[in-house]
């Protein structure tokens, strides 16, 4: 099993090493000269020339590769014209908001999604499974950003129930003391409630726009998943013999069911990820999608290189991660 | 042709009646600028933001425009981004997983490098990082958008190919004098089609809200060209001060869309399993 | 074997048993009015082919019906007591056990054996983990599981099918039961080792006093081990008895059809179509020397099929990279024989039988076709070469041989149209219908696809296919495999006609002596990718000289016809 995985991880090095390339050819292809900003705001036409140097701009493009992947080594992801700060800094900083989002909307996710897919498997056909699959069906098809804005619309604006969309806490709270930067465990650390259901509050709505999205393919996947298994050999053996309803159920059929789900978990992040951005700017989120947006909208290239490369270097992390719990998971995966 | 001789056997189910509002909203683009009641892009300060009324179905926009004929041009653009997009990434997408699944060896370990190279990266944020590096252009977001979808094809025609290739029905092929080019031609990629066209299907959807996505974040489309993202994205302005009708009418319209392909899919992969004729 | 009826309360009995399968087609009445009883200790065998209703039956009493099924109509009583037929997880059925077909896939794959079997245990005891562990390994010992404390931690696919068998009916003795359901238990295991499974069931019955039904398709395996006979046909019981008299004196029509159409060990051979000519042996048709086939076994995902060779080749090295399925192989084959291929899954002979017809490459050793060296045409280049029209191909599964989307015209035209000369449309119209007629295949069945055929129907196209060039070489690999038994009867008679009519030669591949006597005047048995024996059929089957030989033909089950078993009581 350990060379197994071992060997998951060469893997998902080979596959960086592709995306460096990838994001490398990306940053050249910019409409304008590269060196400008990475030189950073106040650039003077000397500070431009010397970046080009050390660009390599001036040498062959295989050069450049190398001048690239060592300042990748080094963390220099280049600098914002925008912001006046090195990229990485801006991307460190603004992370925390963007994985607290989405890891929340995750567990929402799949705190609602895995049972309703479970009990519509239990019972096909019935008015819930129905009921499920029809929610599936039109969560899949709502865009996020639309989503967002109805969602906003109802509970803001008509019920007054959510805050403006004003960012991680709003006008009045203050950031609790910086631990892991998410900010509901920050604040629960330091004992400082007010700021925790602040953030609640904040977090509420882009966590549930982003959950709504990914609800539909986890409880389709849990769902075809259990039916499969639940019409399989193994576990008519169960009944046979008989086990108890809840071993059949969560030890025999769940633990088979979970193998492919937890691929579709996968799938699930990758489109988080993505709808991550829409959501930032939906609800003026300050994560690294919004950064990275509004970077775009400025002409301003080099957070957004740096962006698309962090995102990719996650998912990677995230399907290896997953490679490696089904590896454990599956003994047919692992091998004598 | 085949299709035809089934014809007579297709009961309506929601699967035909998403064919039939795809061939409508088909007909919506070709027509717009047709049957649109006001021009698009004539603005009237006096009237803007006005709710929905007799005179303007679905409200008038930030600048006095009318929302419906607006939504109603846009469905051409919307819809002619997804299918070239679509129609680059089966082209491509599925010679290239097919070839990658018979023949085997390193032309299968190269296509299948390029495939995990492109899927590494979150769809959405790929599209963005290539038109930004591109350039803001709708043709860029063709292009973006078909690049995402081409890993999709791949797979799917990989996975397929690789099923069959040794199907006791693909060795009968080569026994009753069929080369290999034939066999893959007339007896493999037959079969292989279709989960491939109900990849497609699937995909128009998945590729109209990646276009609405880039334009809701103001990528590819500029203003004022009529598009369903864009439109929302103007809308958006209003969440606080409640004019709900300039973001509702586009995405609703926008949603229905991709509603009626998801369920268009899901009809042909019905329609398309021979055991259910 | 005890069958005083009347005298003894029996164990089980079904009365009136009525089961209905929601189709897409609307309710079928998959069982009908089925009454059924078994006495204490004995052995009830329950005979009937595909859709007969009998594992329906079986799924009832144990109250595991699927979604779709509901029992509209009949009682169950067991030891006394009438069961519940309205649930869907069996419960309160104590003392009642069934094992399935398929022992792999009847197993959780991500659980090991033994604890399974230990889940068993402690819902049918009060025993503690320890006591249970403790009890699960005895029990594996019971079966038979060679090495029962370290097989306890493997998975199933780490076993092969006959172990995966052992482990079912171990998890059905931790059952304590009076009363075991065996539903084609031993169904898609090698021939020897569904003696060793059914030994050990007979066995463990008779040592716990436990009484057996015994489901299976093959009329002769239930006749050989049990002392009632059950006949189902579409839903039906169409006729019950003790064993003998019912094999020998059969009252319905279909009984005689299913017995005429067993293929019986103790039948007499066919005797062989001689064609020599006053002692000359005629040049060999086909001439294969030293034959091999070496498969590289990749690392990556070949963990079953490393399992898989460390299960076929015991006691070899740890790191087995290379297998060889074809192992040094010589034959020949004379114009007008009909030879059989016999071995067990593994033996080879499927492989044997894909390079003789060009399908893939030897890697060493030559194929001399009349004369010609075949094996050197790489099988990649083989579709246009001289001798693709001679030697053609019976597949195994016609549903799988046949091209899901081309219908049974288009499936017989294609050979004609690629290979043969062709005179238009017209023309390939009369010779399509000519093949079908000589395959009795009514002509109304060509528009067909596949799917709206029947099993026997595709069976014919795929052989109406294979003759369609009037080929010298028929390779048939399995092709009755997946027939049912009336239906294989039909089909080897008319393989029998076509060999006749078109002075054929075949290369018969099967895992059935009792078929391969019905149709074969010699026979090749294989192992391990080696022939282990050779020669005339009757002669091979009365006195076998390899040991490997002799298991294979001892393991062929003898129905119990001859007549010291027939009662004298006077038929009706």
């Amino acid at each position: 099993m350990a060379r197994l995985i071992a060997r998951r991880f060469v893997g998902a090095l080979a596959v960086v090493a592709s995306v460096i390339v990838v994001t490398f050819f990306l940053t050249r292809a910019l409409p304008a000269d590269p060196a400008v900003y990475f030189a950073g705001i106040g650039g003077t036409k000397e500070a431009i020339a010397a970046m080009r140097v050390k660009l390599g701009l001036d040498r062959g493009l295989l050069t450049q590769f190398f001048v690239y992947v060592r300042a990748l080594a080094e963390g220099d992801l280049g600098h914002s014209l925008t912001t006046g700060h090195p990229v990485l800094d801006d991307l460190a900083r603004r992370l925390p908001a963007s994985m607290e989002l989405t890891i929340t909307a995750l567990a929402l996710a799949a705190i609602v999604g895995l049972p309703a897919g479970i009990a519509a498997a239990i019972r096909p056909n019935s008015w819930l499974d129905h009921l499920i699959r029809l929610v599936a069906t039109f969560g899949v098809a709502i865009p996020t950003f639309f989503m967002g804005l109805m969602l906003l619309h109802v509970f803001y604006f008509v019920l007054g129930w959510a805050p403006p969309p004003l960012g991680r806490l709003g006008s009045f709270a203050v950031p609790p003391p910086h631990v892991t930067g998410f900010y509901l465990i920050d604040s629960l650390l330091s004992g400082d409630l007010s700021t925790f259901f602040a953030a609640i509050a904040q977090l509420a709505l882009p966590a549930l726009t982003l959950a709504l999205f990914a609800v539909a393919p986890l409880a389709r996947a849990t769902r075809a998943a259990m039916i499969e298994v639940l019409g399989s050999d193994f576990v008519r053996t169960a009944r046979a013999i008989p086990l108890s309803r809840a071993k059949t159920l969560f030890i025999y059929a769940l633990g088979n069911a979970m193998l492919p789900v937890l691929t579709t978990i996968g799938m699930v992040f990758s489109f988080l990820l993505g709808a991550n951005v829409l959501v930032e700017k939906v609800f003026g989120w300050p994560g690294v999608g919004s950064y990275a947006i509004d970077a775009l909208i400025a002409a301003d290239y080099a957070p957004v290189q740096g962006f698309v490369l962090l995102i990719a270097i996650l998912y990677i992390l995230l399907n290896l991660f997953i490679d490696i719990a089904v590896i454990i998971a599956d003994p047919r995966a692992a091998g004598v | 042709m085949e299709f035809a001789r089934h014809l007579p056997y297709m009961q309506p189910r929601a699967g035909s009646g998403s064919l039939i509002l795809i061939v409508a909203l088909g007909l919506v683009g070709v027509v717009a600028p047709w049957i649109a009641p006001q021009d698009p892009l004539a603005t009237n300060v006096a009237v803007a933001l006005k709710p929905p009324s007799s005179i303007h179905w679905f409200g008038t926009d930030a600048v006095g425009r009318d929302v419906f004929s607006r939504v109603l041009i846009a469905t051409r653009l919307d819809l002619s981004i997804a299918a070239t997009a679509v129609a680059l990434a089966f082209i491509v997408g599925a010679a290239a997983g097919t070839i990658s699944g018979y023949f085997g060896g390193w032309i299968d370990a190269a296509i299948g490098r390029l495939t995990d190279t492109i899927m590494a990266f979150p769809l959405f944020v790929l599209a963005m990082g290539i038109v930004a590096a591109a350039g803001n252009t709708v043709a860029n977001i063709v292009y973006a958008t078909a690049i995402i979808n081409i890993p999709t094809y791949i797979r799917v025609a990989r996975a397929e190919v690789l099923v069959r290739r040794d199907a006791p029905f693909i060795q009968a092929a080569r026994l009753v004098g069929n080369g290999p080019p034939r066999v893959l031609a007339f007896h493999l990629f037959p079969n292989v089609l279709p989960p491939l066209v109900v990849q497609a299907s699937l995909n128009m959807s998945y590729a109209i809200l990646n276009a609405a996505g880039l334009s809701f974040i103001g990528l590819g489309v500029r203003p004022p060209t009529p598009e369903w993202g864009i439109m929302v994205a103007d809308g958006a302005a209003f969440i606080i001060s409640g004019e709900w009708w300039v973001w509702l009418f586009p995405g609703l319209v926008l949603t229905g869309a991709v509603l009626a392909f998801n369920i268009a899919g899901d009809g042909l992969r019905d329609f398309f399993d021979p055991q259910k004729r | 074997m005890m069958s005083e009826i009347g005298a003894i309360e029996p164990l089980l009995e079904i009365e009136g048993l009525c089961v209905n399968i929601a189709s897409r087609r609307g309710n079928v009445a998959a069982v009908r009015n089925v009454s059924l009883s078994v006495a204490p200790g004995e052995i009830l065998g329950v005979v009937g082919e595909s859709g007969s209703g009998k594992s329906v039956t079986a799924l009832a009493v144990i109250g595991i019906l699927p979604a779709a099924a509901c029992v509209a109509q009949g009682r169950v009583r067991f030891a006394g007591r009438a069961l519940d037929l309205t649930g869907r997880h069996g419960g309160d059925r104590d003392g009642l056990a069934i094992i399935f077909q398929n022992p792999r896939a009847a197993l959780n794959p991500i659980r090991p054996v033994g604890r399974q079997l230990v889940d068993a245990l402690r819902v049918h005891s009060s025993l503690s983990m320890g006591q249970a562990t403790a009890r699960a390994v005895e029990l594996l010992k019971q079966v038979r599981i060679r090495e029962p404390v370290r097989r306890f931690w493997s998975y199933p696919f780490e076993l092969s099918g006959g172990m995966c068998q052992r482990v079912m009916i171990a998890i059905a003795l931790a059952c304590e039961p009076r009363l075991l359901i065996a539903d084609e238990p031993t169904t898609g295991l090698d021939v020897t080792t569904q003696k060793a499974i059914i030994d050990l069931i007979v066995a463990l019955a008779a040592r716990r006093g436990m009484a057996t039904v015994l489901i299976t398709h093959d009329l002769a395996l239930a006749g050989e081990r049990c002392s009632r006979l059950a006949v189902m046909q579409g839903g039906q019981v169409v006729e019950i008895g003790a064993t003998a008299e019912v094999l020998s004196r059969p009252r319905e029509p279909y009984t005689r059809s299913l017995i005429a159409a067993t293929p019986r060990a103790d039948q007499g051979a066919r005797p062989p179509e001689s064609r020599t000519l006053g002692g000359l042996v005629p040049k060999p048709l086909l001439l294969v020397e030293g034959l091999c086939r070496d498969y590289r076994l990749r690392n990556a995902g070949g963990t079953a099929a490393r399992a898989w060779a460390r299960l076929s080749h015991p006691g070899e090295a740890r790191r087995i990279d290379i297998v060889r399925a074809v192992d040094n192989v010589t034959f020949r084959l004379s114009a007008g024989e009909s030879v059989g291929l016999v071995g067990e899954s593994g033996s080879g002979k499927s492989t044997l039988a894909a390079l003789i017809v060009r399908l893939i490459d030897p890697s060493a050793g030559s194929i001399l076709f009349r004369g010609k060296d075949i094996g050197a045409i790489r099988a990649r280049d083989a579709a246009r070469a001289p001798h693709r029209r001679e030697i053609q191909m019976v597949f195994q599964d016609p549903s799988a041989s046949l091209n899901p989307r081309h219908t049974a015209f288009a499936a017989i035209a294609e050979p004609i149209r690629r290979l043969g000369p062709l005179a238009g449309n017209r023309q390939l119209d009369i010779v399509v219908r000519e093949l079908a007629e000589m395959v009795e295949l009514a002509p109304a069945l060509l528009t067909r696809l596949p799917h709206q055929l029947s099993g026997g129907e595709k069976a014919r196209v795929g052989i109406a296919r294979a003759i369609a060039l009037r080929p010298s070489l028929l390779v048939l690999d399995e092709p009755t495999a997946s027939l049912d038994v009336r239906v294989q009867a039909v089909i080897l008679d008319l393989l029998a006609k076509l060999r006749s009519e078109f002075e054929l030669t075949y290369l018969f591949v099967s895992h059935d002596l009792a078929v391969v006597r019905r149709i074969c005047d010699r026979v090749l048995v294989m192992r391990a990718g080696c022939i282990v024996e050779s020669g005339m059929t009757e002669q091979l089957l009365s006195a076998p000289t390899h040991p490997y030989t002799k298991e294979l033909v001892a393991a062929i089950p003898h129905a119990v016809v001859s007549r010291e078993h027939c009662h004298t009581a006077p038929t009706g």
